[in-house]
């Protein structure tokens, strides 16, 4: 018997210990929703996933009785726009940020404790600030997103840019190269796949400041309604809610890297 | 063309070079061996221009080396010295690129056209021209070396610096890069420095070989007396008893090091 940590599973093994989790989840929710059930035909709590089936079909395939809308493909775009747009001005601002306090120590020793003191305020402690500021519009939650990883986005990208060998910087200064050609031809192109992975991993945090954002004021958004919902205790839409954020996440986040790994297939292959 | 007038490097209290005096004239192939930590790649960023003296002073043409690395030194590193996101083509026509005076270094119409055809050349030259494709992370050591040097030499510098090139390749393919490097040396006219671990290779390889040694050493004391250079010979007069007389020096200077490191 080999030790512990030498044994590995085999590709159908892999698989099967991969999928039991959910199977056993899966089972262990359809038996307590049907003990509960069976107890009490109106609790709330832990709907079958009949009645969540009959939640689907009324928010995402039935219009709305009070507005006409289809209300989960309405939260959905409003939701994705926002985080969209603050994303990308958080990476645009974050790339140039750390694009340039990562190449010029000039400019690095005037913005980099900036920076630091910036990233260490908690985002959501200022979300009163740009209500008052922005008002209780979209530019308000947007903001709230591209102020919140901003900081995250420049701060890695400083870093990846001052981890490019510094032997590309004077190879490229021997063939002549000036500082912009530098950026723009040595550091620009190689920190691309590098913002990819920055961006991948600050979504988590954005999803965070949507929904927050939106529970505070919104009028529509995936946030938004799970949060009103919550007053009817309405957890058959609760549930399939925070699946489709779910499944939105991961969809972004595959096609992110799959993105990645077609524009710049020389990334992560370890080479000099 | 390039003279040291009593140079000195120092980092703090640590001297790591010291009462450097020389002179080199341009076309020569100087071949830089010592131990490690004996000063010979400091002495090769100062030419460089990432390093300058402590004192005394380095002169190119009679002015000193300027403080930044410029188009008139090409530098080949043991790694790191190709750009891992362009094709092996893209790498050595970014050379025709930085060479422009243009915000980007990208190039367009008739100078993008008349790089790839001197791209193209080069890579022939250097036996790369099937891999132009690649990207560096798919090419073997040697031929990653060769894709360094052959973009070294579009910047048309006249001095080469090589920072122990070839000390990650196999012992075969160092015996072609060899070859490479003497007939680009030839053809181009170029002036070498060679910075090498191994002591053969600087005994047939170019005109001239400097040895870095300490001579000096203070047991109590092991950072207060640098390196300087011991030898300095021209290559194909040396005979067998010089070389097992450097052998044993710098055996000697390594067990040294050796020792006061463990003393610490």
């Amino acid at each position: 018997m080999k030790r512990l940590i030498n044994q590995t599973p085999s590709p159908v093994l892999r698989v099967v210990l991969g999928l039991l989790p959910f199977v056993l989840l899966v089972l262990l929710y359809t038996y307590a929703s049907d003990a509960r059930l069976a107890e009490n035909p109106a609790d709330k709590l832990l709907p079958s996933f009949g009645q969540i089936g009959d939640a689907i079909q009324r928010m995402a395939f039935e219009p709305s009785k009070r507005s006409g809308d289809y209300l989960v493909w309405e939260d959905t775009l409003a939701s994705l726009t926002r985080l969209g747009l603050g994303v990308l001005i958080a990476a645009t601002l974050g790339l140039a940020l750390g694009l340039f306090t990562g190449a010029l120590p000039l400019v690095s020793a005037s913005a980099s404790p900036l920076l630091t003191v910036i990233s260490l305020i908690p985002p959501l402690a200022i979300l009163p600030v740009l209500f008052i500021v922005f008002g209780l519009g979209e530019l308000s939650k947007v903001a709230l997103i591209a102020i919140g990883i901003t900081p995250f986005i420049a701060r890695d990208i400083q870093r990846r840019t001052q981890e490019i060998p510094y032997e590309q910087l004077v190879k490229a200064q021997t063939l002549g190269a000036n500082t912009s050609q530098i950026i723009c031809r040595v550091l620009l192109p190689q920190l691309m796949p590098r913002l990819l992975d920055a961006v991948r991993l600050s979504l988590g945090a954005g999803w965070l400041f949507l929904i927050a954002a939106e529970a505070i004021a919104a009028t529509e958004g995936l946030g938004y309604r799970i949060f009103l919902v919550r007053r009817y205790m309405a957890m058959d839409v609760i549930l399939p809610y925070v699946a489709w954020i779910t499944l939105l996440a991961f969809v972004i986040d595959a096609s992110l890297a799959a993105l990645s790994r077609r524009l710049f297939p020389w990334h992560g292959q370890g080479g000099h | 063309m390039i003279e040291a007038r009593n140079v000195w490097k120092k980092y703090g209290d640590k001297v790591v070079l010291e009462r450097i005096n020389l002179q080199v004239k341009e076309g020569e192939f100087v071949t830089l061996v010592g131990t490690s930590g004996c000063g010979k790649s400091t002495f090769l960023k100062m030419l460089l221009g990432t390093e300058s003296a402590s004192s005394g002073e380095l002169l190119l043409h009679g002015k000193p080396v300027p403080g930044e690395p410029g188009p008139d030194r090409g530098i080949v590193f043991q790694q790191y010295s190709v750009f891992p996101h362009l094709s092996v083509l893209q790498n050595v026509m970014a050379a025709r690129g930085f060479a422009g005076r243009n915000m980007t270094g990208l190039l367009f119409g008739r100078a993008r056209r008349e790089a790839y055809q001197e791209a193209l050349a080069l890579l022939e030259e250097v036996g790369l021209a099937h891999a132009q494709a690649l990207y560096p992370a798919e090419l073997s050591g040697g031929m990653r070396q060769r894709l360094a040097i052959a973009q070294a030499l579009l910047g048309r510098p006249g001095i080469l610096l090589l920072d122990e090139p070839f000390g990650a390749l196999d012992p075969g393919i160092r015996a072609d890069m060899h070859e490479l490097v003497l007939r680009l040396w030839r053809q181009y006219r170029l002036t070498v420095f060679l910075v090498t671990h191994d002591l053969k290779e600087g005994f047939y390889l170019g005109t001239r070989l400097w040895v870095f040694d300490k001579t000096r050493h203070d047991p109590q004391a092991p950072d207060a007396y640098g390196a300087t250079i011991t030898y300095d010979l021209p290559v194909g007069k040396v005979d067998r008893e010089t070389l097992t007389e450097i052998d044993r020096d710098l055996a000697r200077t390594a067990n040294q090091m050796e020792r006061d490191h463990e003393a610490l």
